[in-house]
């Protein structure tokens, strides 16, 4: 069959402390492509950081052979020379300059020091047209989605002659289109002979573009197989080392009492007040009930959430708010907590955590007038209840007084769960709780939820992955351009019949 | 108190260690946050070798803790901006400021001096409230407010003084910026070496210390009670002698020289005081919680415009005191006071620990900060060196290297993660 590209033998890499690789192995044939999975913190980016050269040659054990070369990186520079390209998941583009600026950063298109704007310009169309971005190569990257600054970074690889693209969770942040059209376009990439690393938290899209897969578990390497030989069960047992075979905890819903009412919701945008994200959106939450909103991104999900979460995002917000059947107002965040309300961000680094603090302190937050008489904060209470939270949730440190920052995402996610859930709301709202984390972790905040739930809390999730809302939620709305265009018990939705809803309205309008 | 390096065992300030219940912690060396002390006793120590024990004489003790008082207030109130992220460059102006316009009052219109007082402070509190109105609720960057604010208020004060110095002070104020304890009770003998020493403020000194040891002794009972990890032994034992000897000997100093001077017993007061609502207060949580994750504590629902406000107005004020404390000191209130100010209390600041990017910082690490310039001046003045390159040189360089160390060493704590 085809040659190999790239061989990594016996690659070690030792941080203080903790072996992160332990004789790692990975072979890479040309034109494949070629995923790695594995569970957070299995080694899958400290072992592309080995390769891409951001840890030099020489911080690390073992033997790396790219087309039948020895390479001995000293940095990233020294990797993209030889060709290979690594996208990281966190976009490192410069969103006040221009798509092209941007493409050729660092390897500006310049004669003796003056930068060509016409050639810069025209060879960055060319390369947009490649990706399939349709927008002007002179436009600011800040006014793109993630998805189209995703296609950006690919573009900016292939201006670097790339031969080997290494892409980290690349459909992590995009909707299902964005990603569908993503994956396209590495399909196209392979056809050109360029070869592709992924690494993938989503199984399905796994199985559906990836030619092999290779697991790591802790470190090591495996085993890597051809992906017609596999099943997600397979990729998944070979990930956690065990059989799952629930993904989605077993859960029989006690439904009671209307708990929160929507009425006529309608947001509008905050830097164009004339657009409305969300449209005379109705939603009703009942205790023990656990609510799934399905939306592609842009539908305006979190954007509903949000300005129902003290009017966090958006201006001009109208329609009423009716809690246990009583109109409430709730104008700032602080009106929100006290009615009940409990919001956790689906971007926890951003909005969600203070890294830099410990956990019990993350935990107290939002609740602080809880552990507090006349405004001093009882101290020992707080450890105790943060410790209480620790137990109780599983969350994965020696203390509750550890540094919330160096946690893993599933651990970071518990302690934001543990905040809103110290708020003692009737009403929590949780946005992708399980984006950017392992399956096993996945599994416990599911059954938090269901735990949630039980005590008589309605819950609404938010998610982009429409088998986690078919998991566990008992009642499904879609949303599609800021419209209601569908309420589905679980019983009765498909992943078929949830995309139709999502795209309904737009389909409509268009004309 | 002041010069004590260990706050009186504050609860969770300690780095992590392994579970309560299994053992002691392990004492897990935090050089980040005992760095400073560190730098602190190395500068004293160095300084006493150097000037062969004069720096540690009971005059010069009291030189040293007069001369940087109203940095050190200001360095409170500072460090408090810098952990909720901002940065105040008019403290200096507004120094200046309400000196005159105490001195316009108590000298000019002959009111009496508490009445001066408090509406200084309030004149203080207004000025704060001007630039946190801008800062919190208008949204302009705290360095642009506060630079407008370091010329606005200078101009203020020339034309309250009408470019000319207003004095003398009454003595109330310049009692509390210069004046000590009166004796009450008369002078111990301490032996032939000390000679004798005011019975009053060495017994107010060791109730301060059994205070101090009863605070640390029942935080700790409490973390045992909650079963959380405590300090080994040794290491509170250590914790609590330490700065008992440290308060005893500064107290027995000053006793032997005019006592304790009135400013040290404000500081105390101060710092006590601040250090409870940053470690124990929900408005200093949200300090640092705004500091941290601005985003973050709007959506756990920190008021976060208001607690940006306040804590401009609570900088007018200590600067407002601030004010007070220097005019009263030189008895003068002149168009110049205050000049530069602001550069010490922001060095204090951040040779005390504080980030830059906000999140972090102590006001006892703020007032050390303040203490070790103190120290470098006090120290190079009683060598010789009288130049203010000589003292501007050293100084910037302390600055530069204790921010090199702070920054190094979350380098280094990034990469062993």
């Amino acid at each position: 069959m085809s040659d190999t590209i790239l061989r990594m033998q016996g690659i070690t890499k030792t941080f203080p402390g903790v072996k992160a690789l332990q004789d790692v192995n990975l072979d890479v044939r040309r034109g494949e492509i070629h995923s790695i999975c594995g569970e957070n913190g299995a080694g899958k980016s400290t072992l592309m950081k080995v390769l891409s050269g951001v840890y030099p040659h020489g911080t690390y054990e073992g033997e790396i052979e790219f087309e039948g070369e020895a390479c001995r990186f000293s940095g990233i520079r020294d990797s993209e020379h030889r060709g290979i390209v690594i996208i990281h998941q966190e976009l490192a583009l410069a969103s006040n300059l221009s798509i092209a600026e941007n493409i050729f950063l660092g390897n500006e298109q310049a004669t003796r020091g003056w930068i060509d704007w016409n050639k810069t310009n025209a060879a960055a169309d060319a390369l947009l047209r490649r990706v399939g971005l349709r927008e002007s190569a002179v436009t600011p990257v800040l006014d793109l989605g993630v998805g189209k600054q995703q296609l950006v970074e690919i573009a900016k690889a292939l201006s670097k002659e790339v031969k080997l693209l290494i892409l980290d969770e690349p459909t992590a942040a995009l909707n299902d289109e964005d990603s569908a059209h993503l994956l396209d376009l590495l399909r196209g990439l392979r056809d050109e002979g360029i070869t592709c690393v992924i690494i993938s938290h989503k199984l399905n899209e796994v199985m559906g573009i990836s030619d092999r897969v290779t697991i790591l578990r802790d470190g090591k390497t495996i085993w890597t197989q051809d992906t017609a030989d596999l099943t997600e069960e397979k990729i998944i047992s070979g990930m956690v080392g065990r059989d799952m075979e629930h993904r989605y905890p077993e859960h029989t819903p006690t439904i009671g009492d209307e708990v929160l009412r929507i009425e006529d919701w309608t947001v509008h945008s905050p830097t164009q007040p004339d657009r409305a994200l969300v449209r005379n959106a109705n939603l009703t939450l009942r205790r023990g009930e656990i609510v799934g909103l399905a939306g592609l991104m842009g539908a305006g999900r979190t954007e509903l959430a949000m300005s129902v979460f003290g009017r966090s995002y958006g201006v001009n917000i109208s329609g009423r708010l009716f809690k246990e059947g009583r109109e409430i107002r709730t104008r700032t965040v602080r009106e929100a907590i006290d009615h009940g309300i409990a919001y956790a961000t689906e971007d926890r680094k951003r909005y969600g955590l203070n890294l830099i603090e410990d956990i019990k302190r993350n935990i107290s937050a939002a609740a602080l007038d809880r552990l507090a008489k006349g405004g001093w904060v009882d101290g020992n209470e707080e450890f105790k209840v943060a410790d209480e939270f620790r137990a109780s949730m599983n969350i994965k440190a020696p203390s509750v007084e550890s540094v919330v920052g160096k946690l893993s995402g599933g651990n970071q996610q518990k302690v934001v769960l543990s905040k809103w859930i110290l708020t003692d709301p009737d009403v929590l709202i949780l946005d992708e709780p399980t984006r950017g984390i392992d399956v096993g972790a996945k599994y416990e905040i599911y059954t938090i939820i269901n735990r949630l739930a039980d005590e008589g809390k309605a819950v609404l999730v938010i998610s982009s992955e429409l088998p986690e809302l078919l998991g566990i939620c008992d009642r499904i709305y879609t949303l599609s351009a800021g419209r209601i265009t569908g309420e589905v018990p679980r019983a009765e939705a498909t992943q078929e019949s949830l995309m139709t809803l999502m795209t309904k309205e737009v389909q409509e309008v268009a004309p | 108190m002041t010069a004590a390096p260990s706050s009186t065992g504050v609860v969770g300030k300690a780095p992590a260690g392994p579970k309560a219940d299994t053992a002691p912690r392990k004492v897990n060396f935090d050089l980040k946050q005992s760095g400073i002390y560190i730098a602190f006793a190395i500068t004293i120590l160095v300084f006493t070798v150097l000037t062969e024990g004069v720096l540690l004489s009971p005059q010069n003790l009291s030189n040293i803790i007069v001369q940087q008082s109203y940095i050190l207030v200001l360095a409170i109130g500072m460090v408090l901006i810098i952990i909720a992220g901002h940065i105040d460059l008019s403290v200096g102006s507004v120094v200046a400021a309400a000196g005159a316009f105490a001195a316009v009052m108590m000298v000019n219109w002959d009111l009496p001096w508490p009445v001066a007082v408090i509406a200084t402070l309030v004149f203080g509190a207004i000025i704060g409230a001007w630039q946190g109105y801008w800062v919190a609720y208008f949204g302009i960057p705290a360095f642009i407010v506060t630079l407008a604010g370091m010329l606005l208020f200078r101009a203020v004060t020339y034309w309250i003084l009408g470019n000319q110095g207003i004095g003398p002070f009454p003595d109330e104020i310049r009692t509390l910026a210069n004046g000590f304890i009166p004796g009450f009770l008369g002078n111990i003998g301490l032996g032939e070496t000390l000679g004798g020493a005011d019975l009053f403020s060495v017994i107010v000194g060791l109730l301060v210390v059994a205070g101090m040891t009863f605070a640390q002794y029942r935080s700790r009972a409490a973390r045992i009670r909650y079963s959380q990890a405590v300090d080994p032994t040794w290491l509170f034992l250590a914790k609590v002698i330490v700065p008992a000897v440290i308060v005893m000997f500064l107290v027995v100093q000053l006793a032997r020289f005019r006592n304790v001077p009135w400013v040290l017993v404000l500081l105390a007061v101060l710092v006590v005081g601040y250090t409870l609502v940053t470690d124990k207060a929900v408005f200093g949580r949200q300090i640092y919680a705004v500091g941290g994750n601005l985003q973050a504590a709007t959506l756990s629902g920190v008021k976060v415009k208001s607690v940006v406000f306040w804590l401009f107005v609570n900088m007018g004020v200590l600067s407002a005191l601030a004010g007070l404390i220097f005019a009263g000191r030189l008895n003068l209130a002149g168009p110049t006071a205050g000049n530069s100010f602001e550069l010490d209390a922001i060095a204090a600041a951040f040779i005390g620990g504080a980030a830059v990017q906000g999140g972090v910082g102590r006001v006892v690490g703020a007032i050390t900060g303040g203490l070790i310039m103190a120290v470098i001046n006090n120290g190079m003045g009683l060598m010789g060196a009288t130049k203010p390159q000589q003292v501007m040189l050293v100084k910037g360089l302390v600055l530069l290297g204790a921010v090199a160390f702070d920054v190094w060493s979350k380098r280094r704590a990034a990469g062993a993660k």
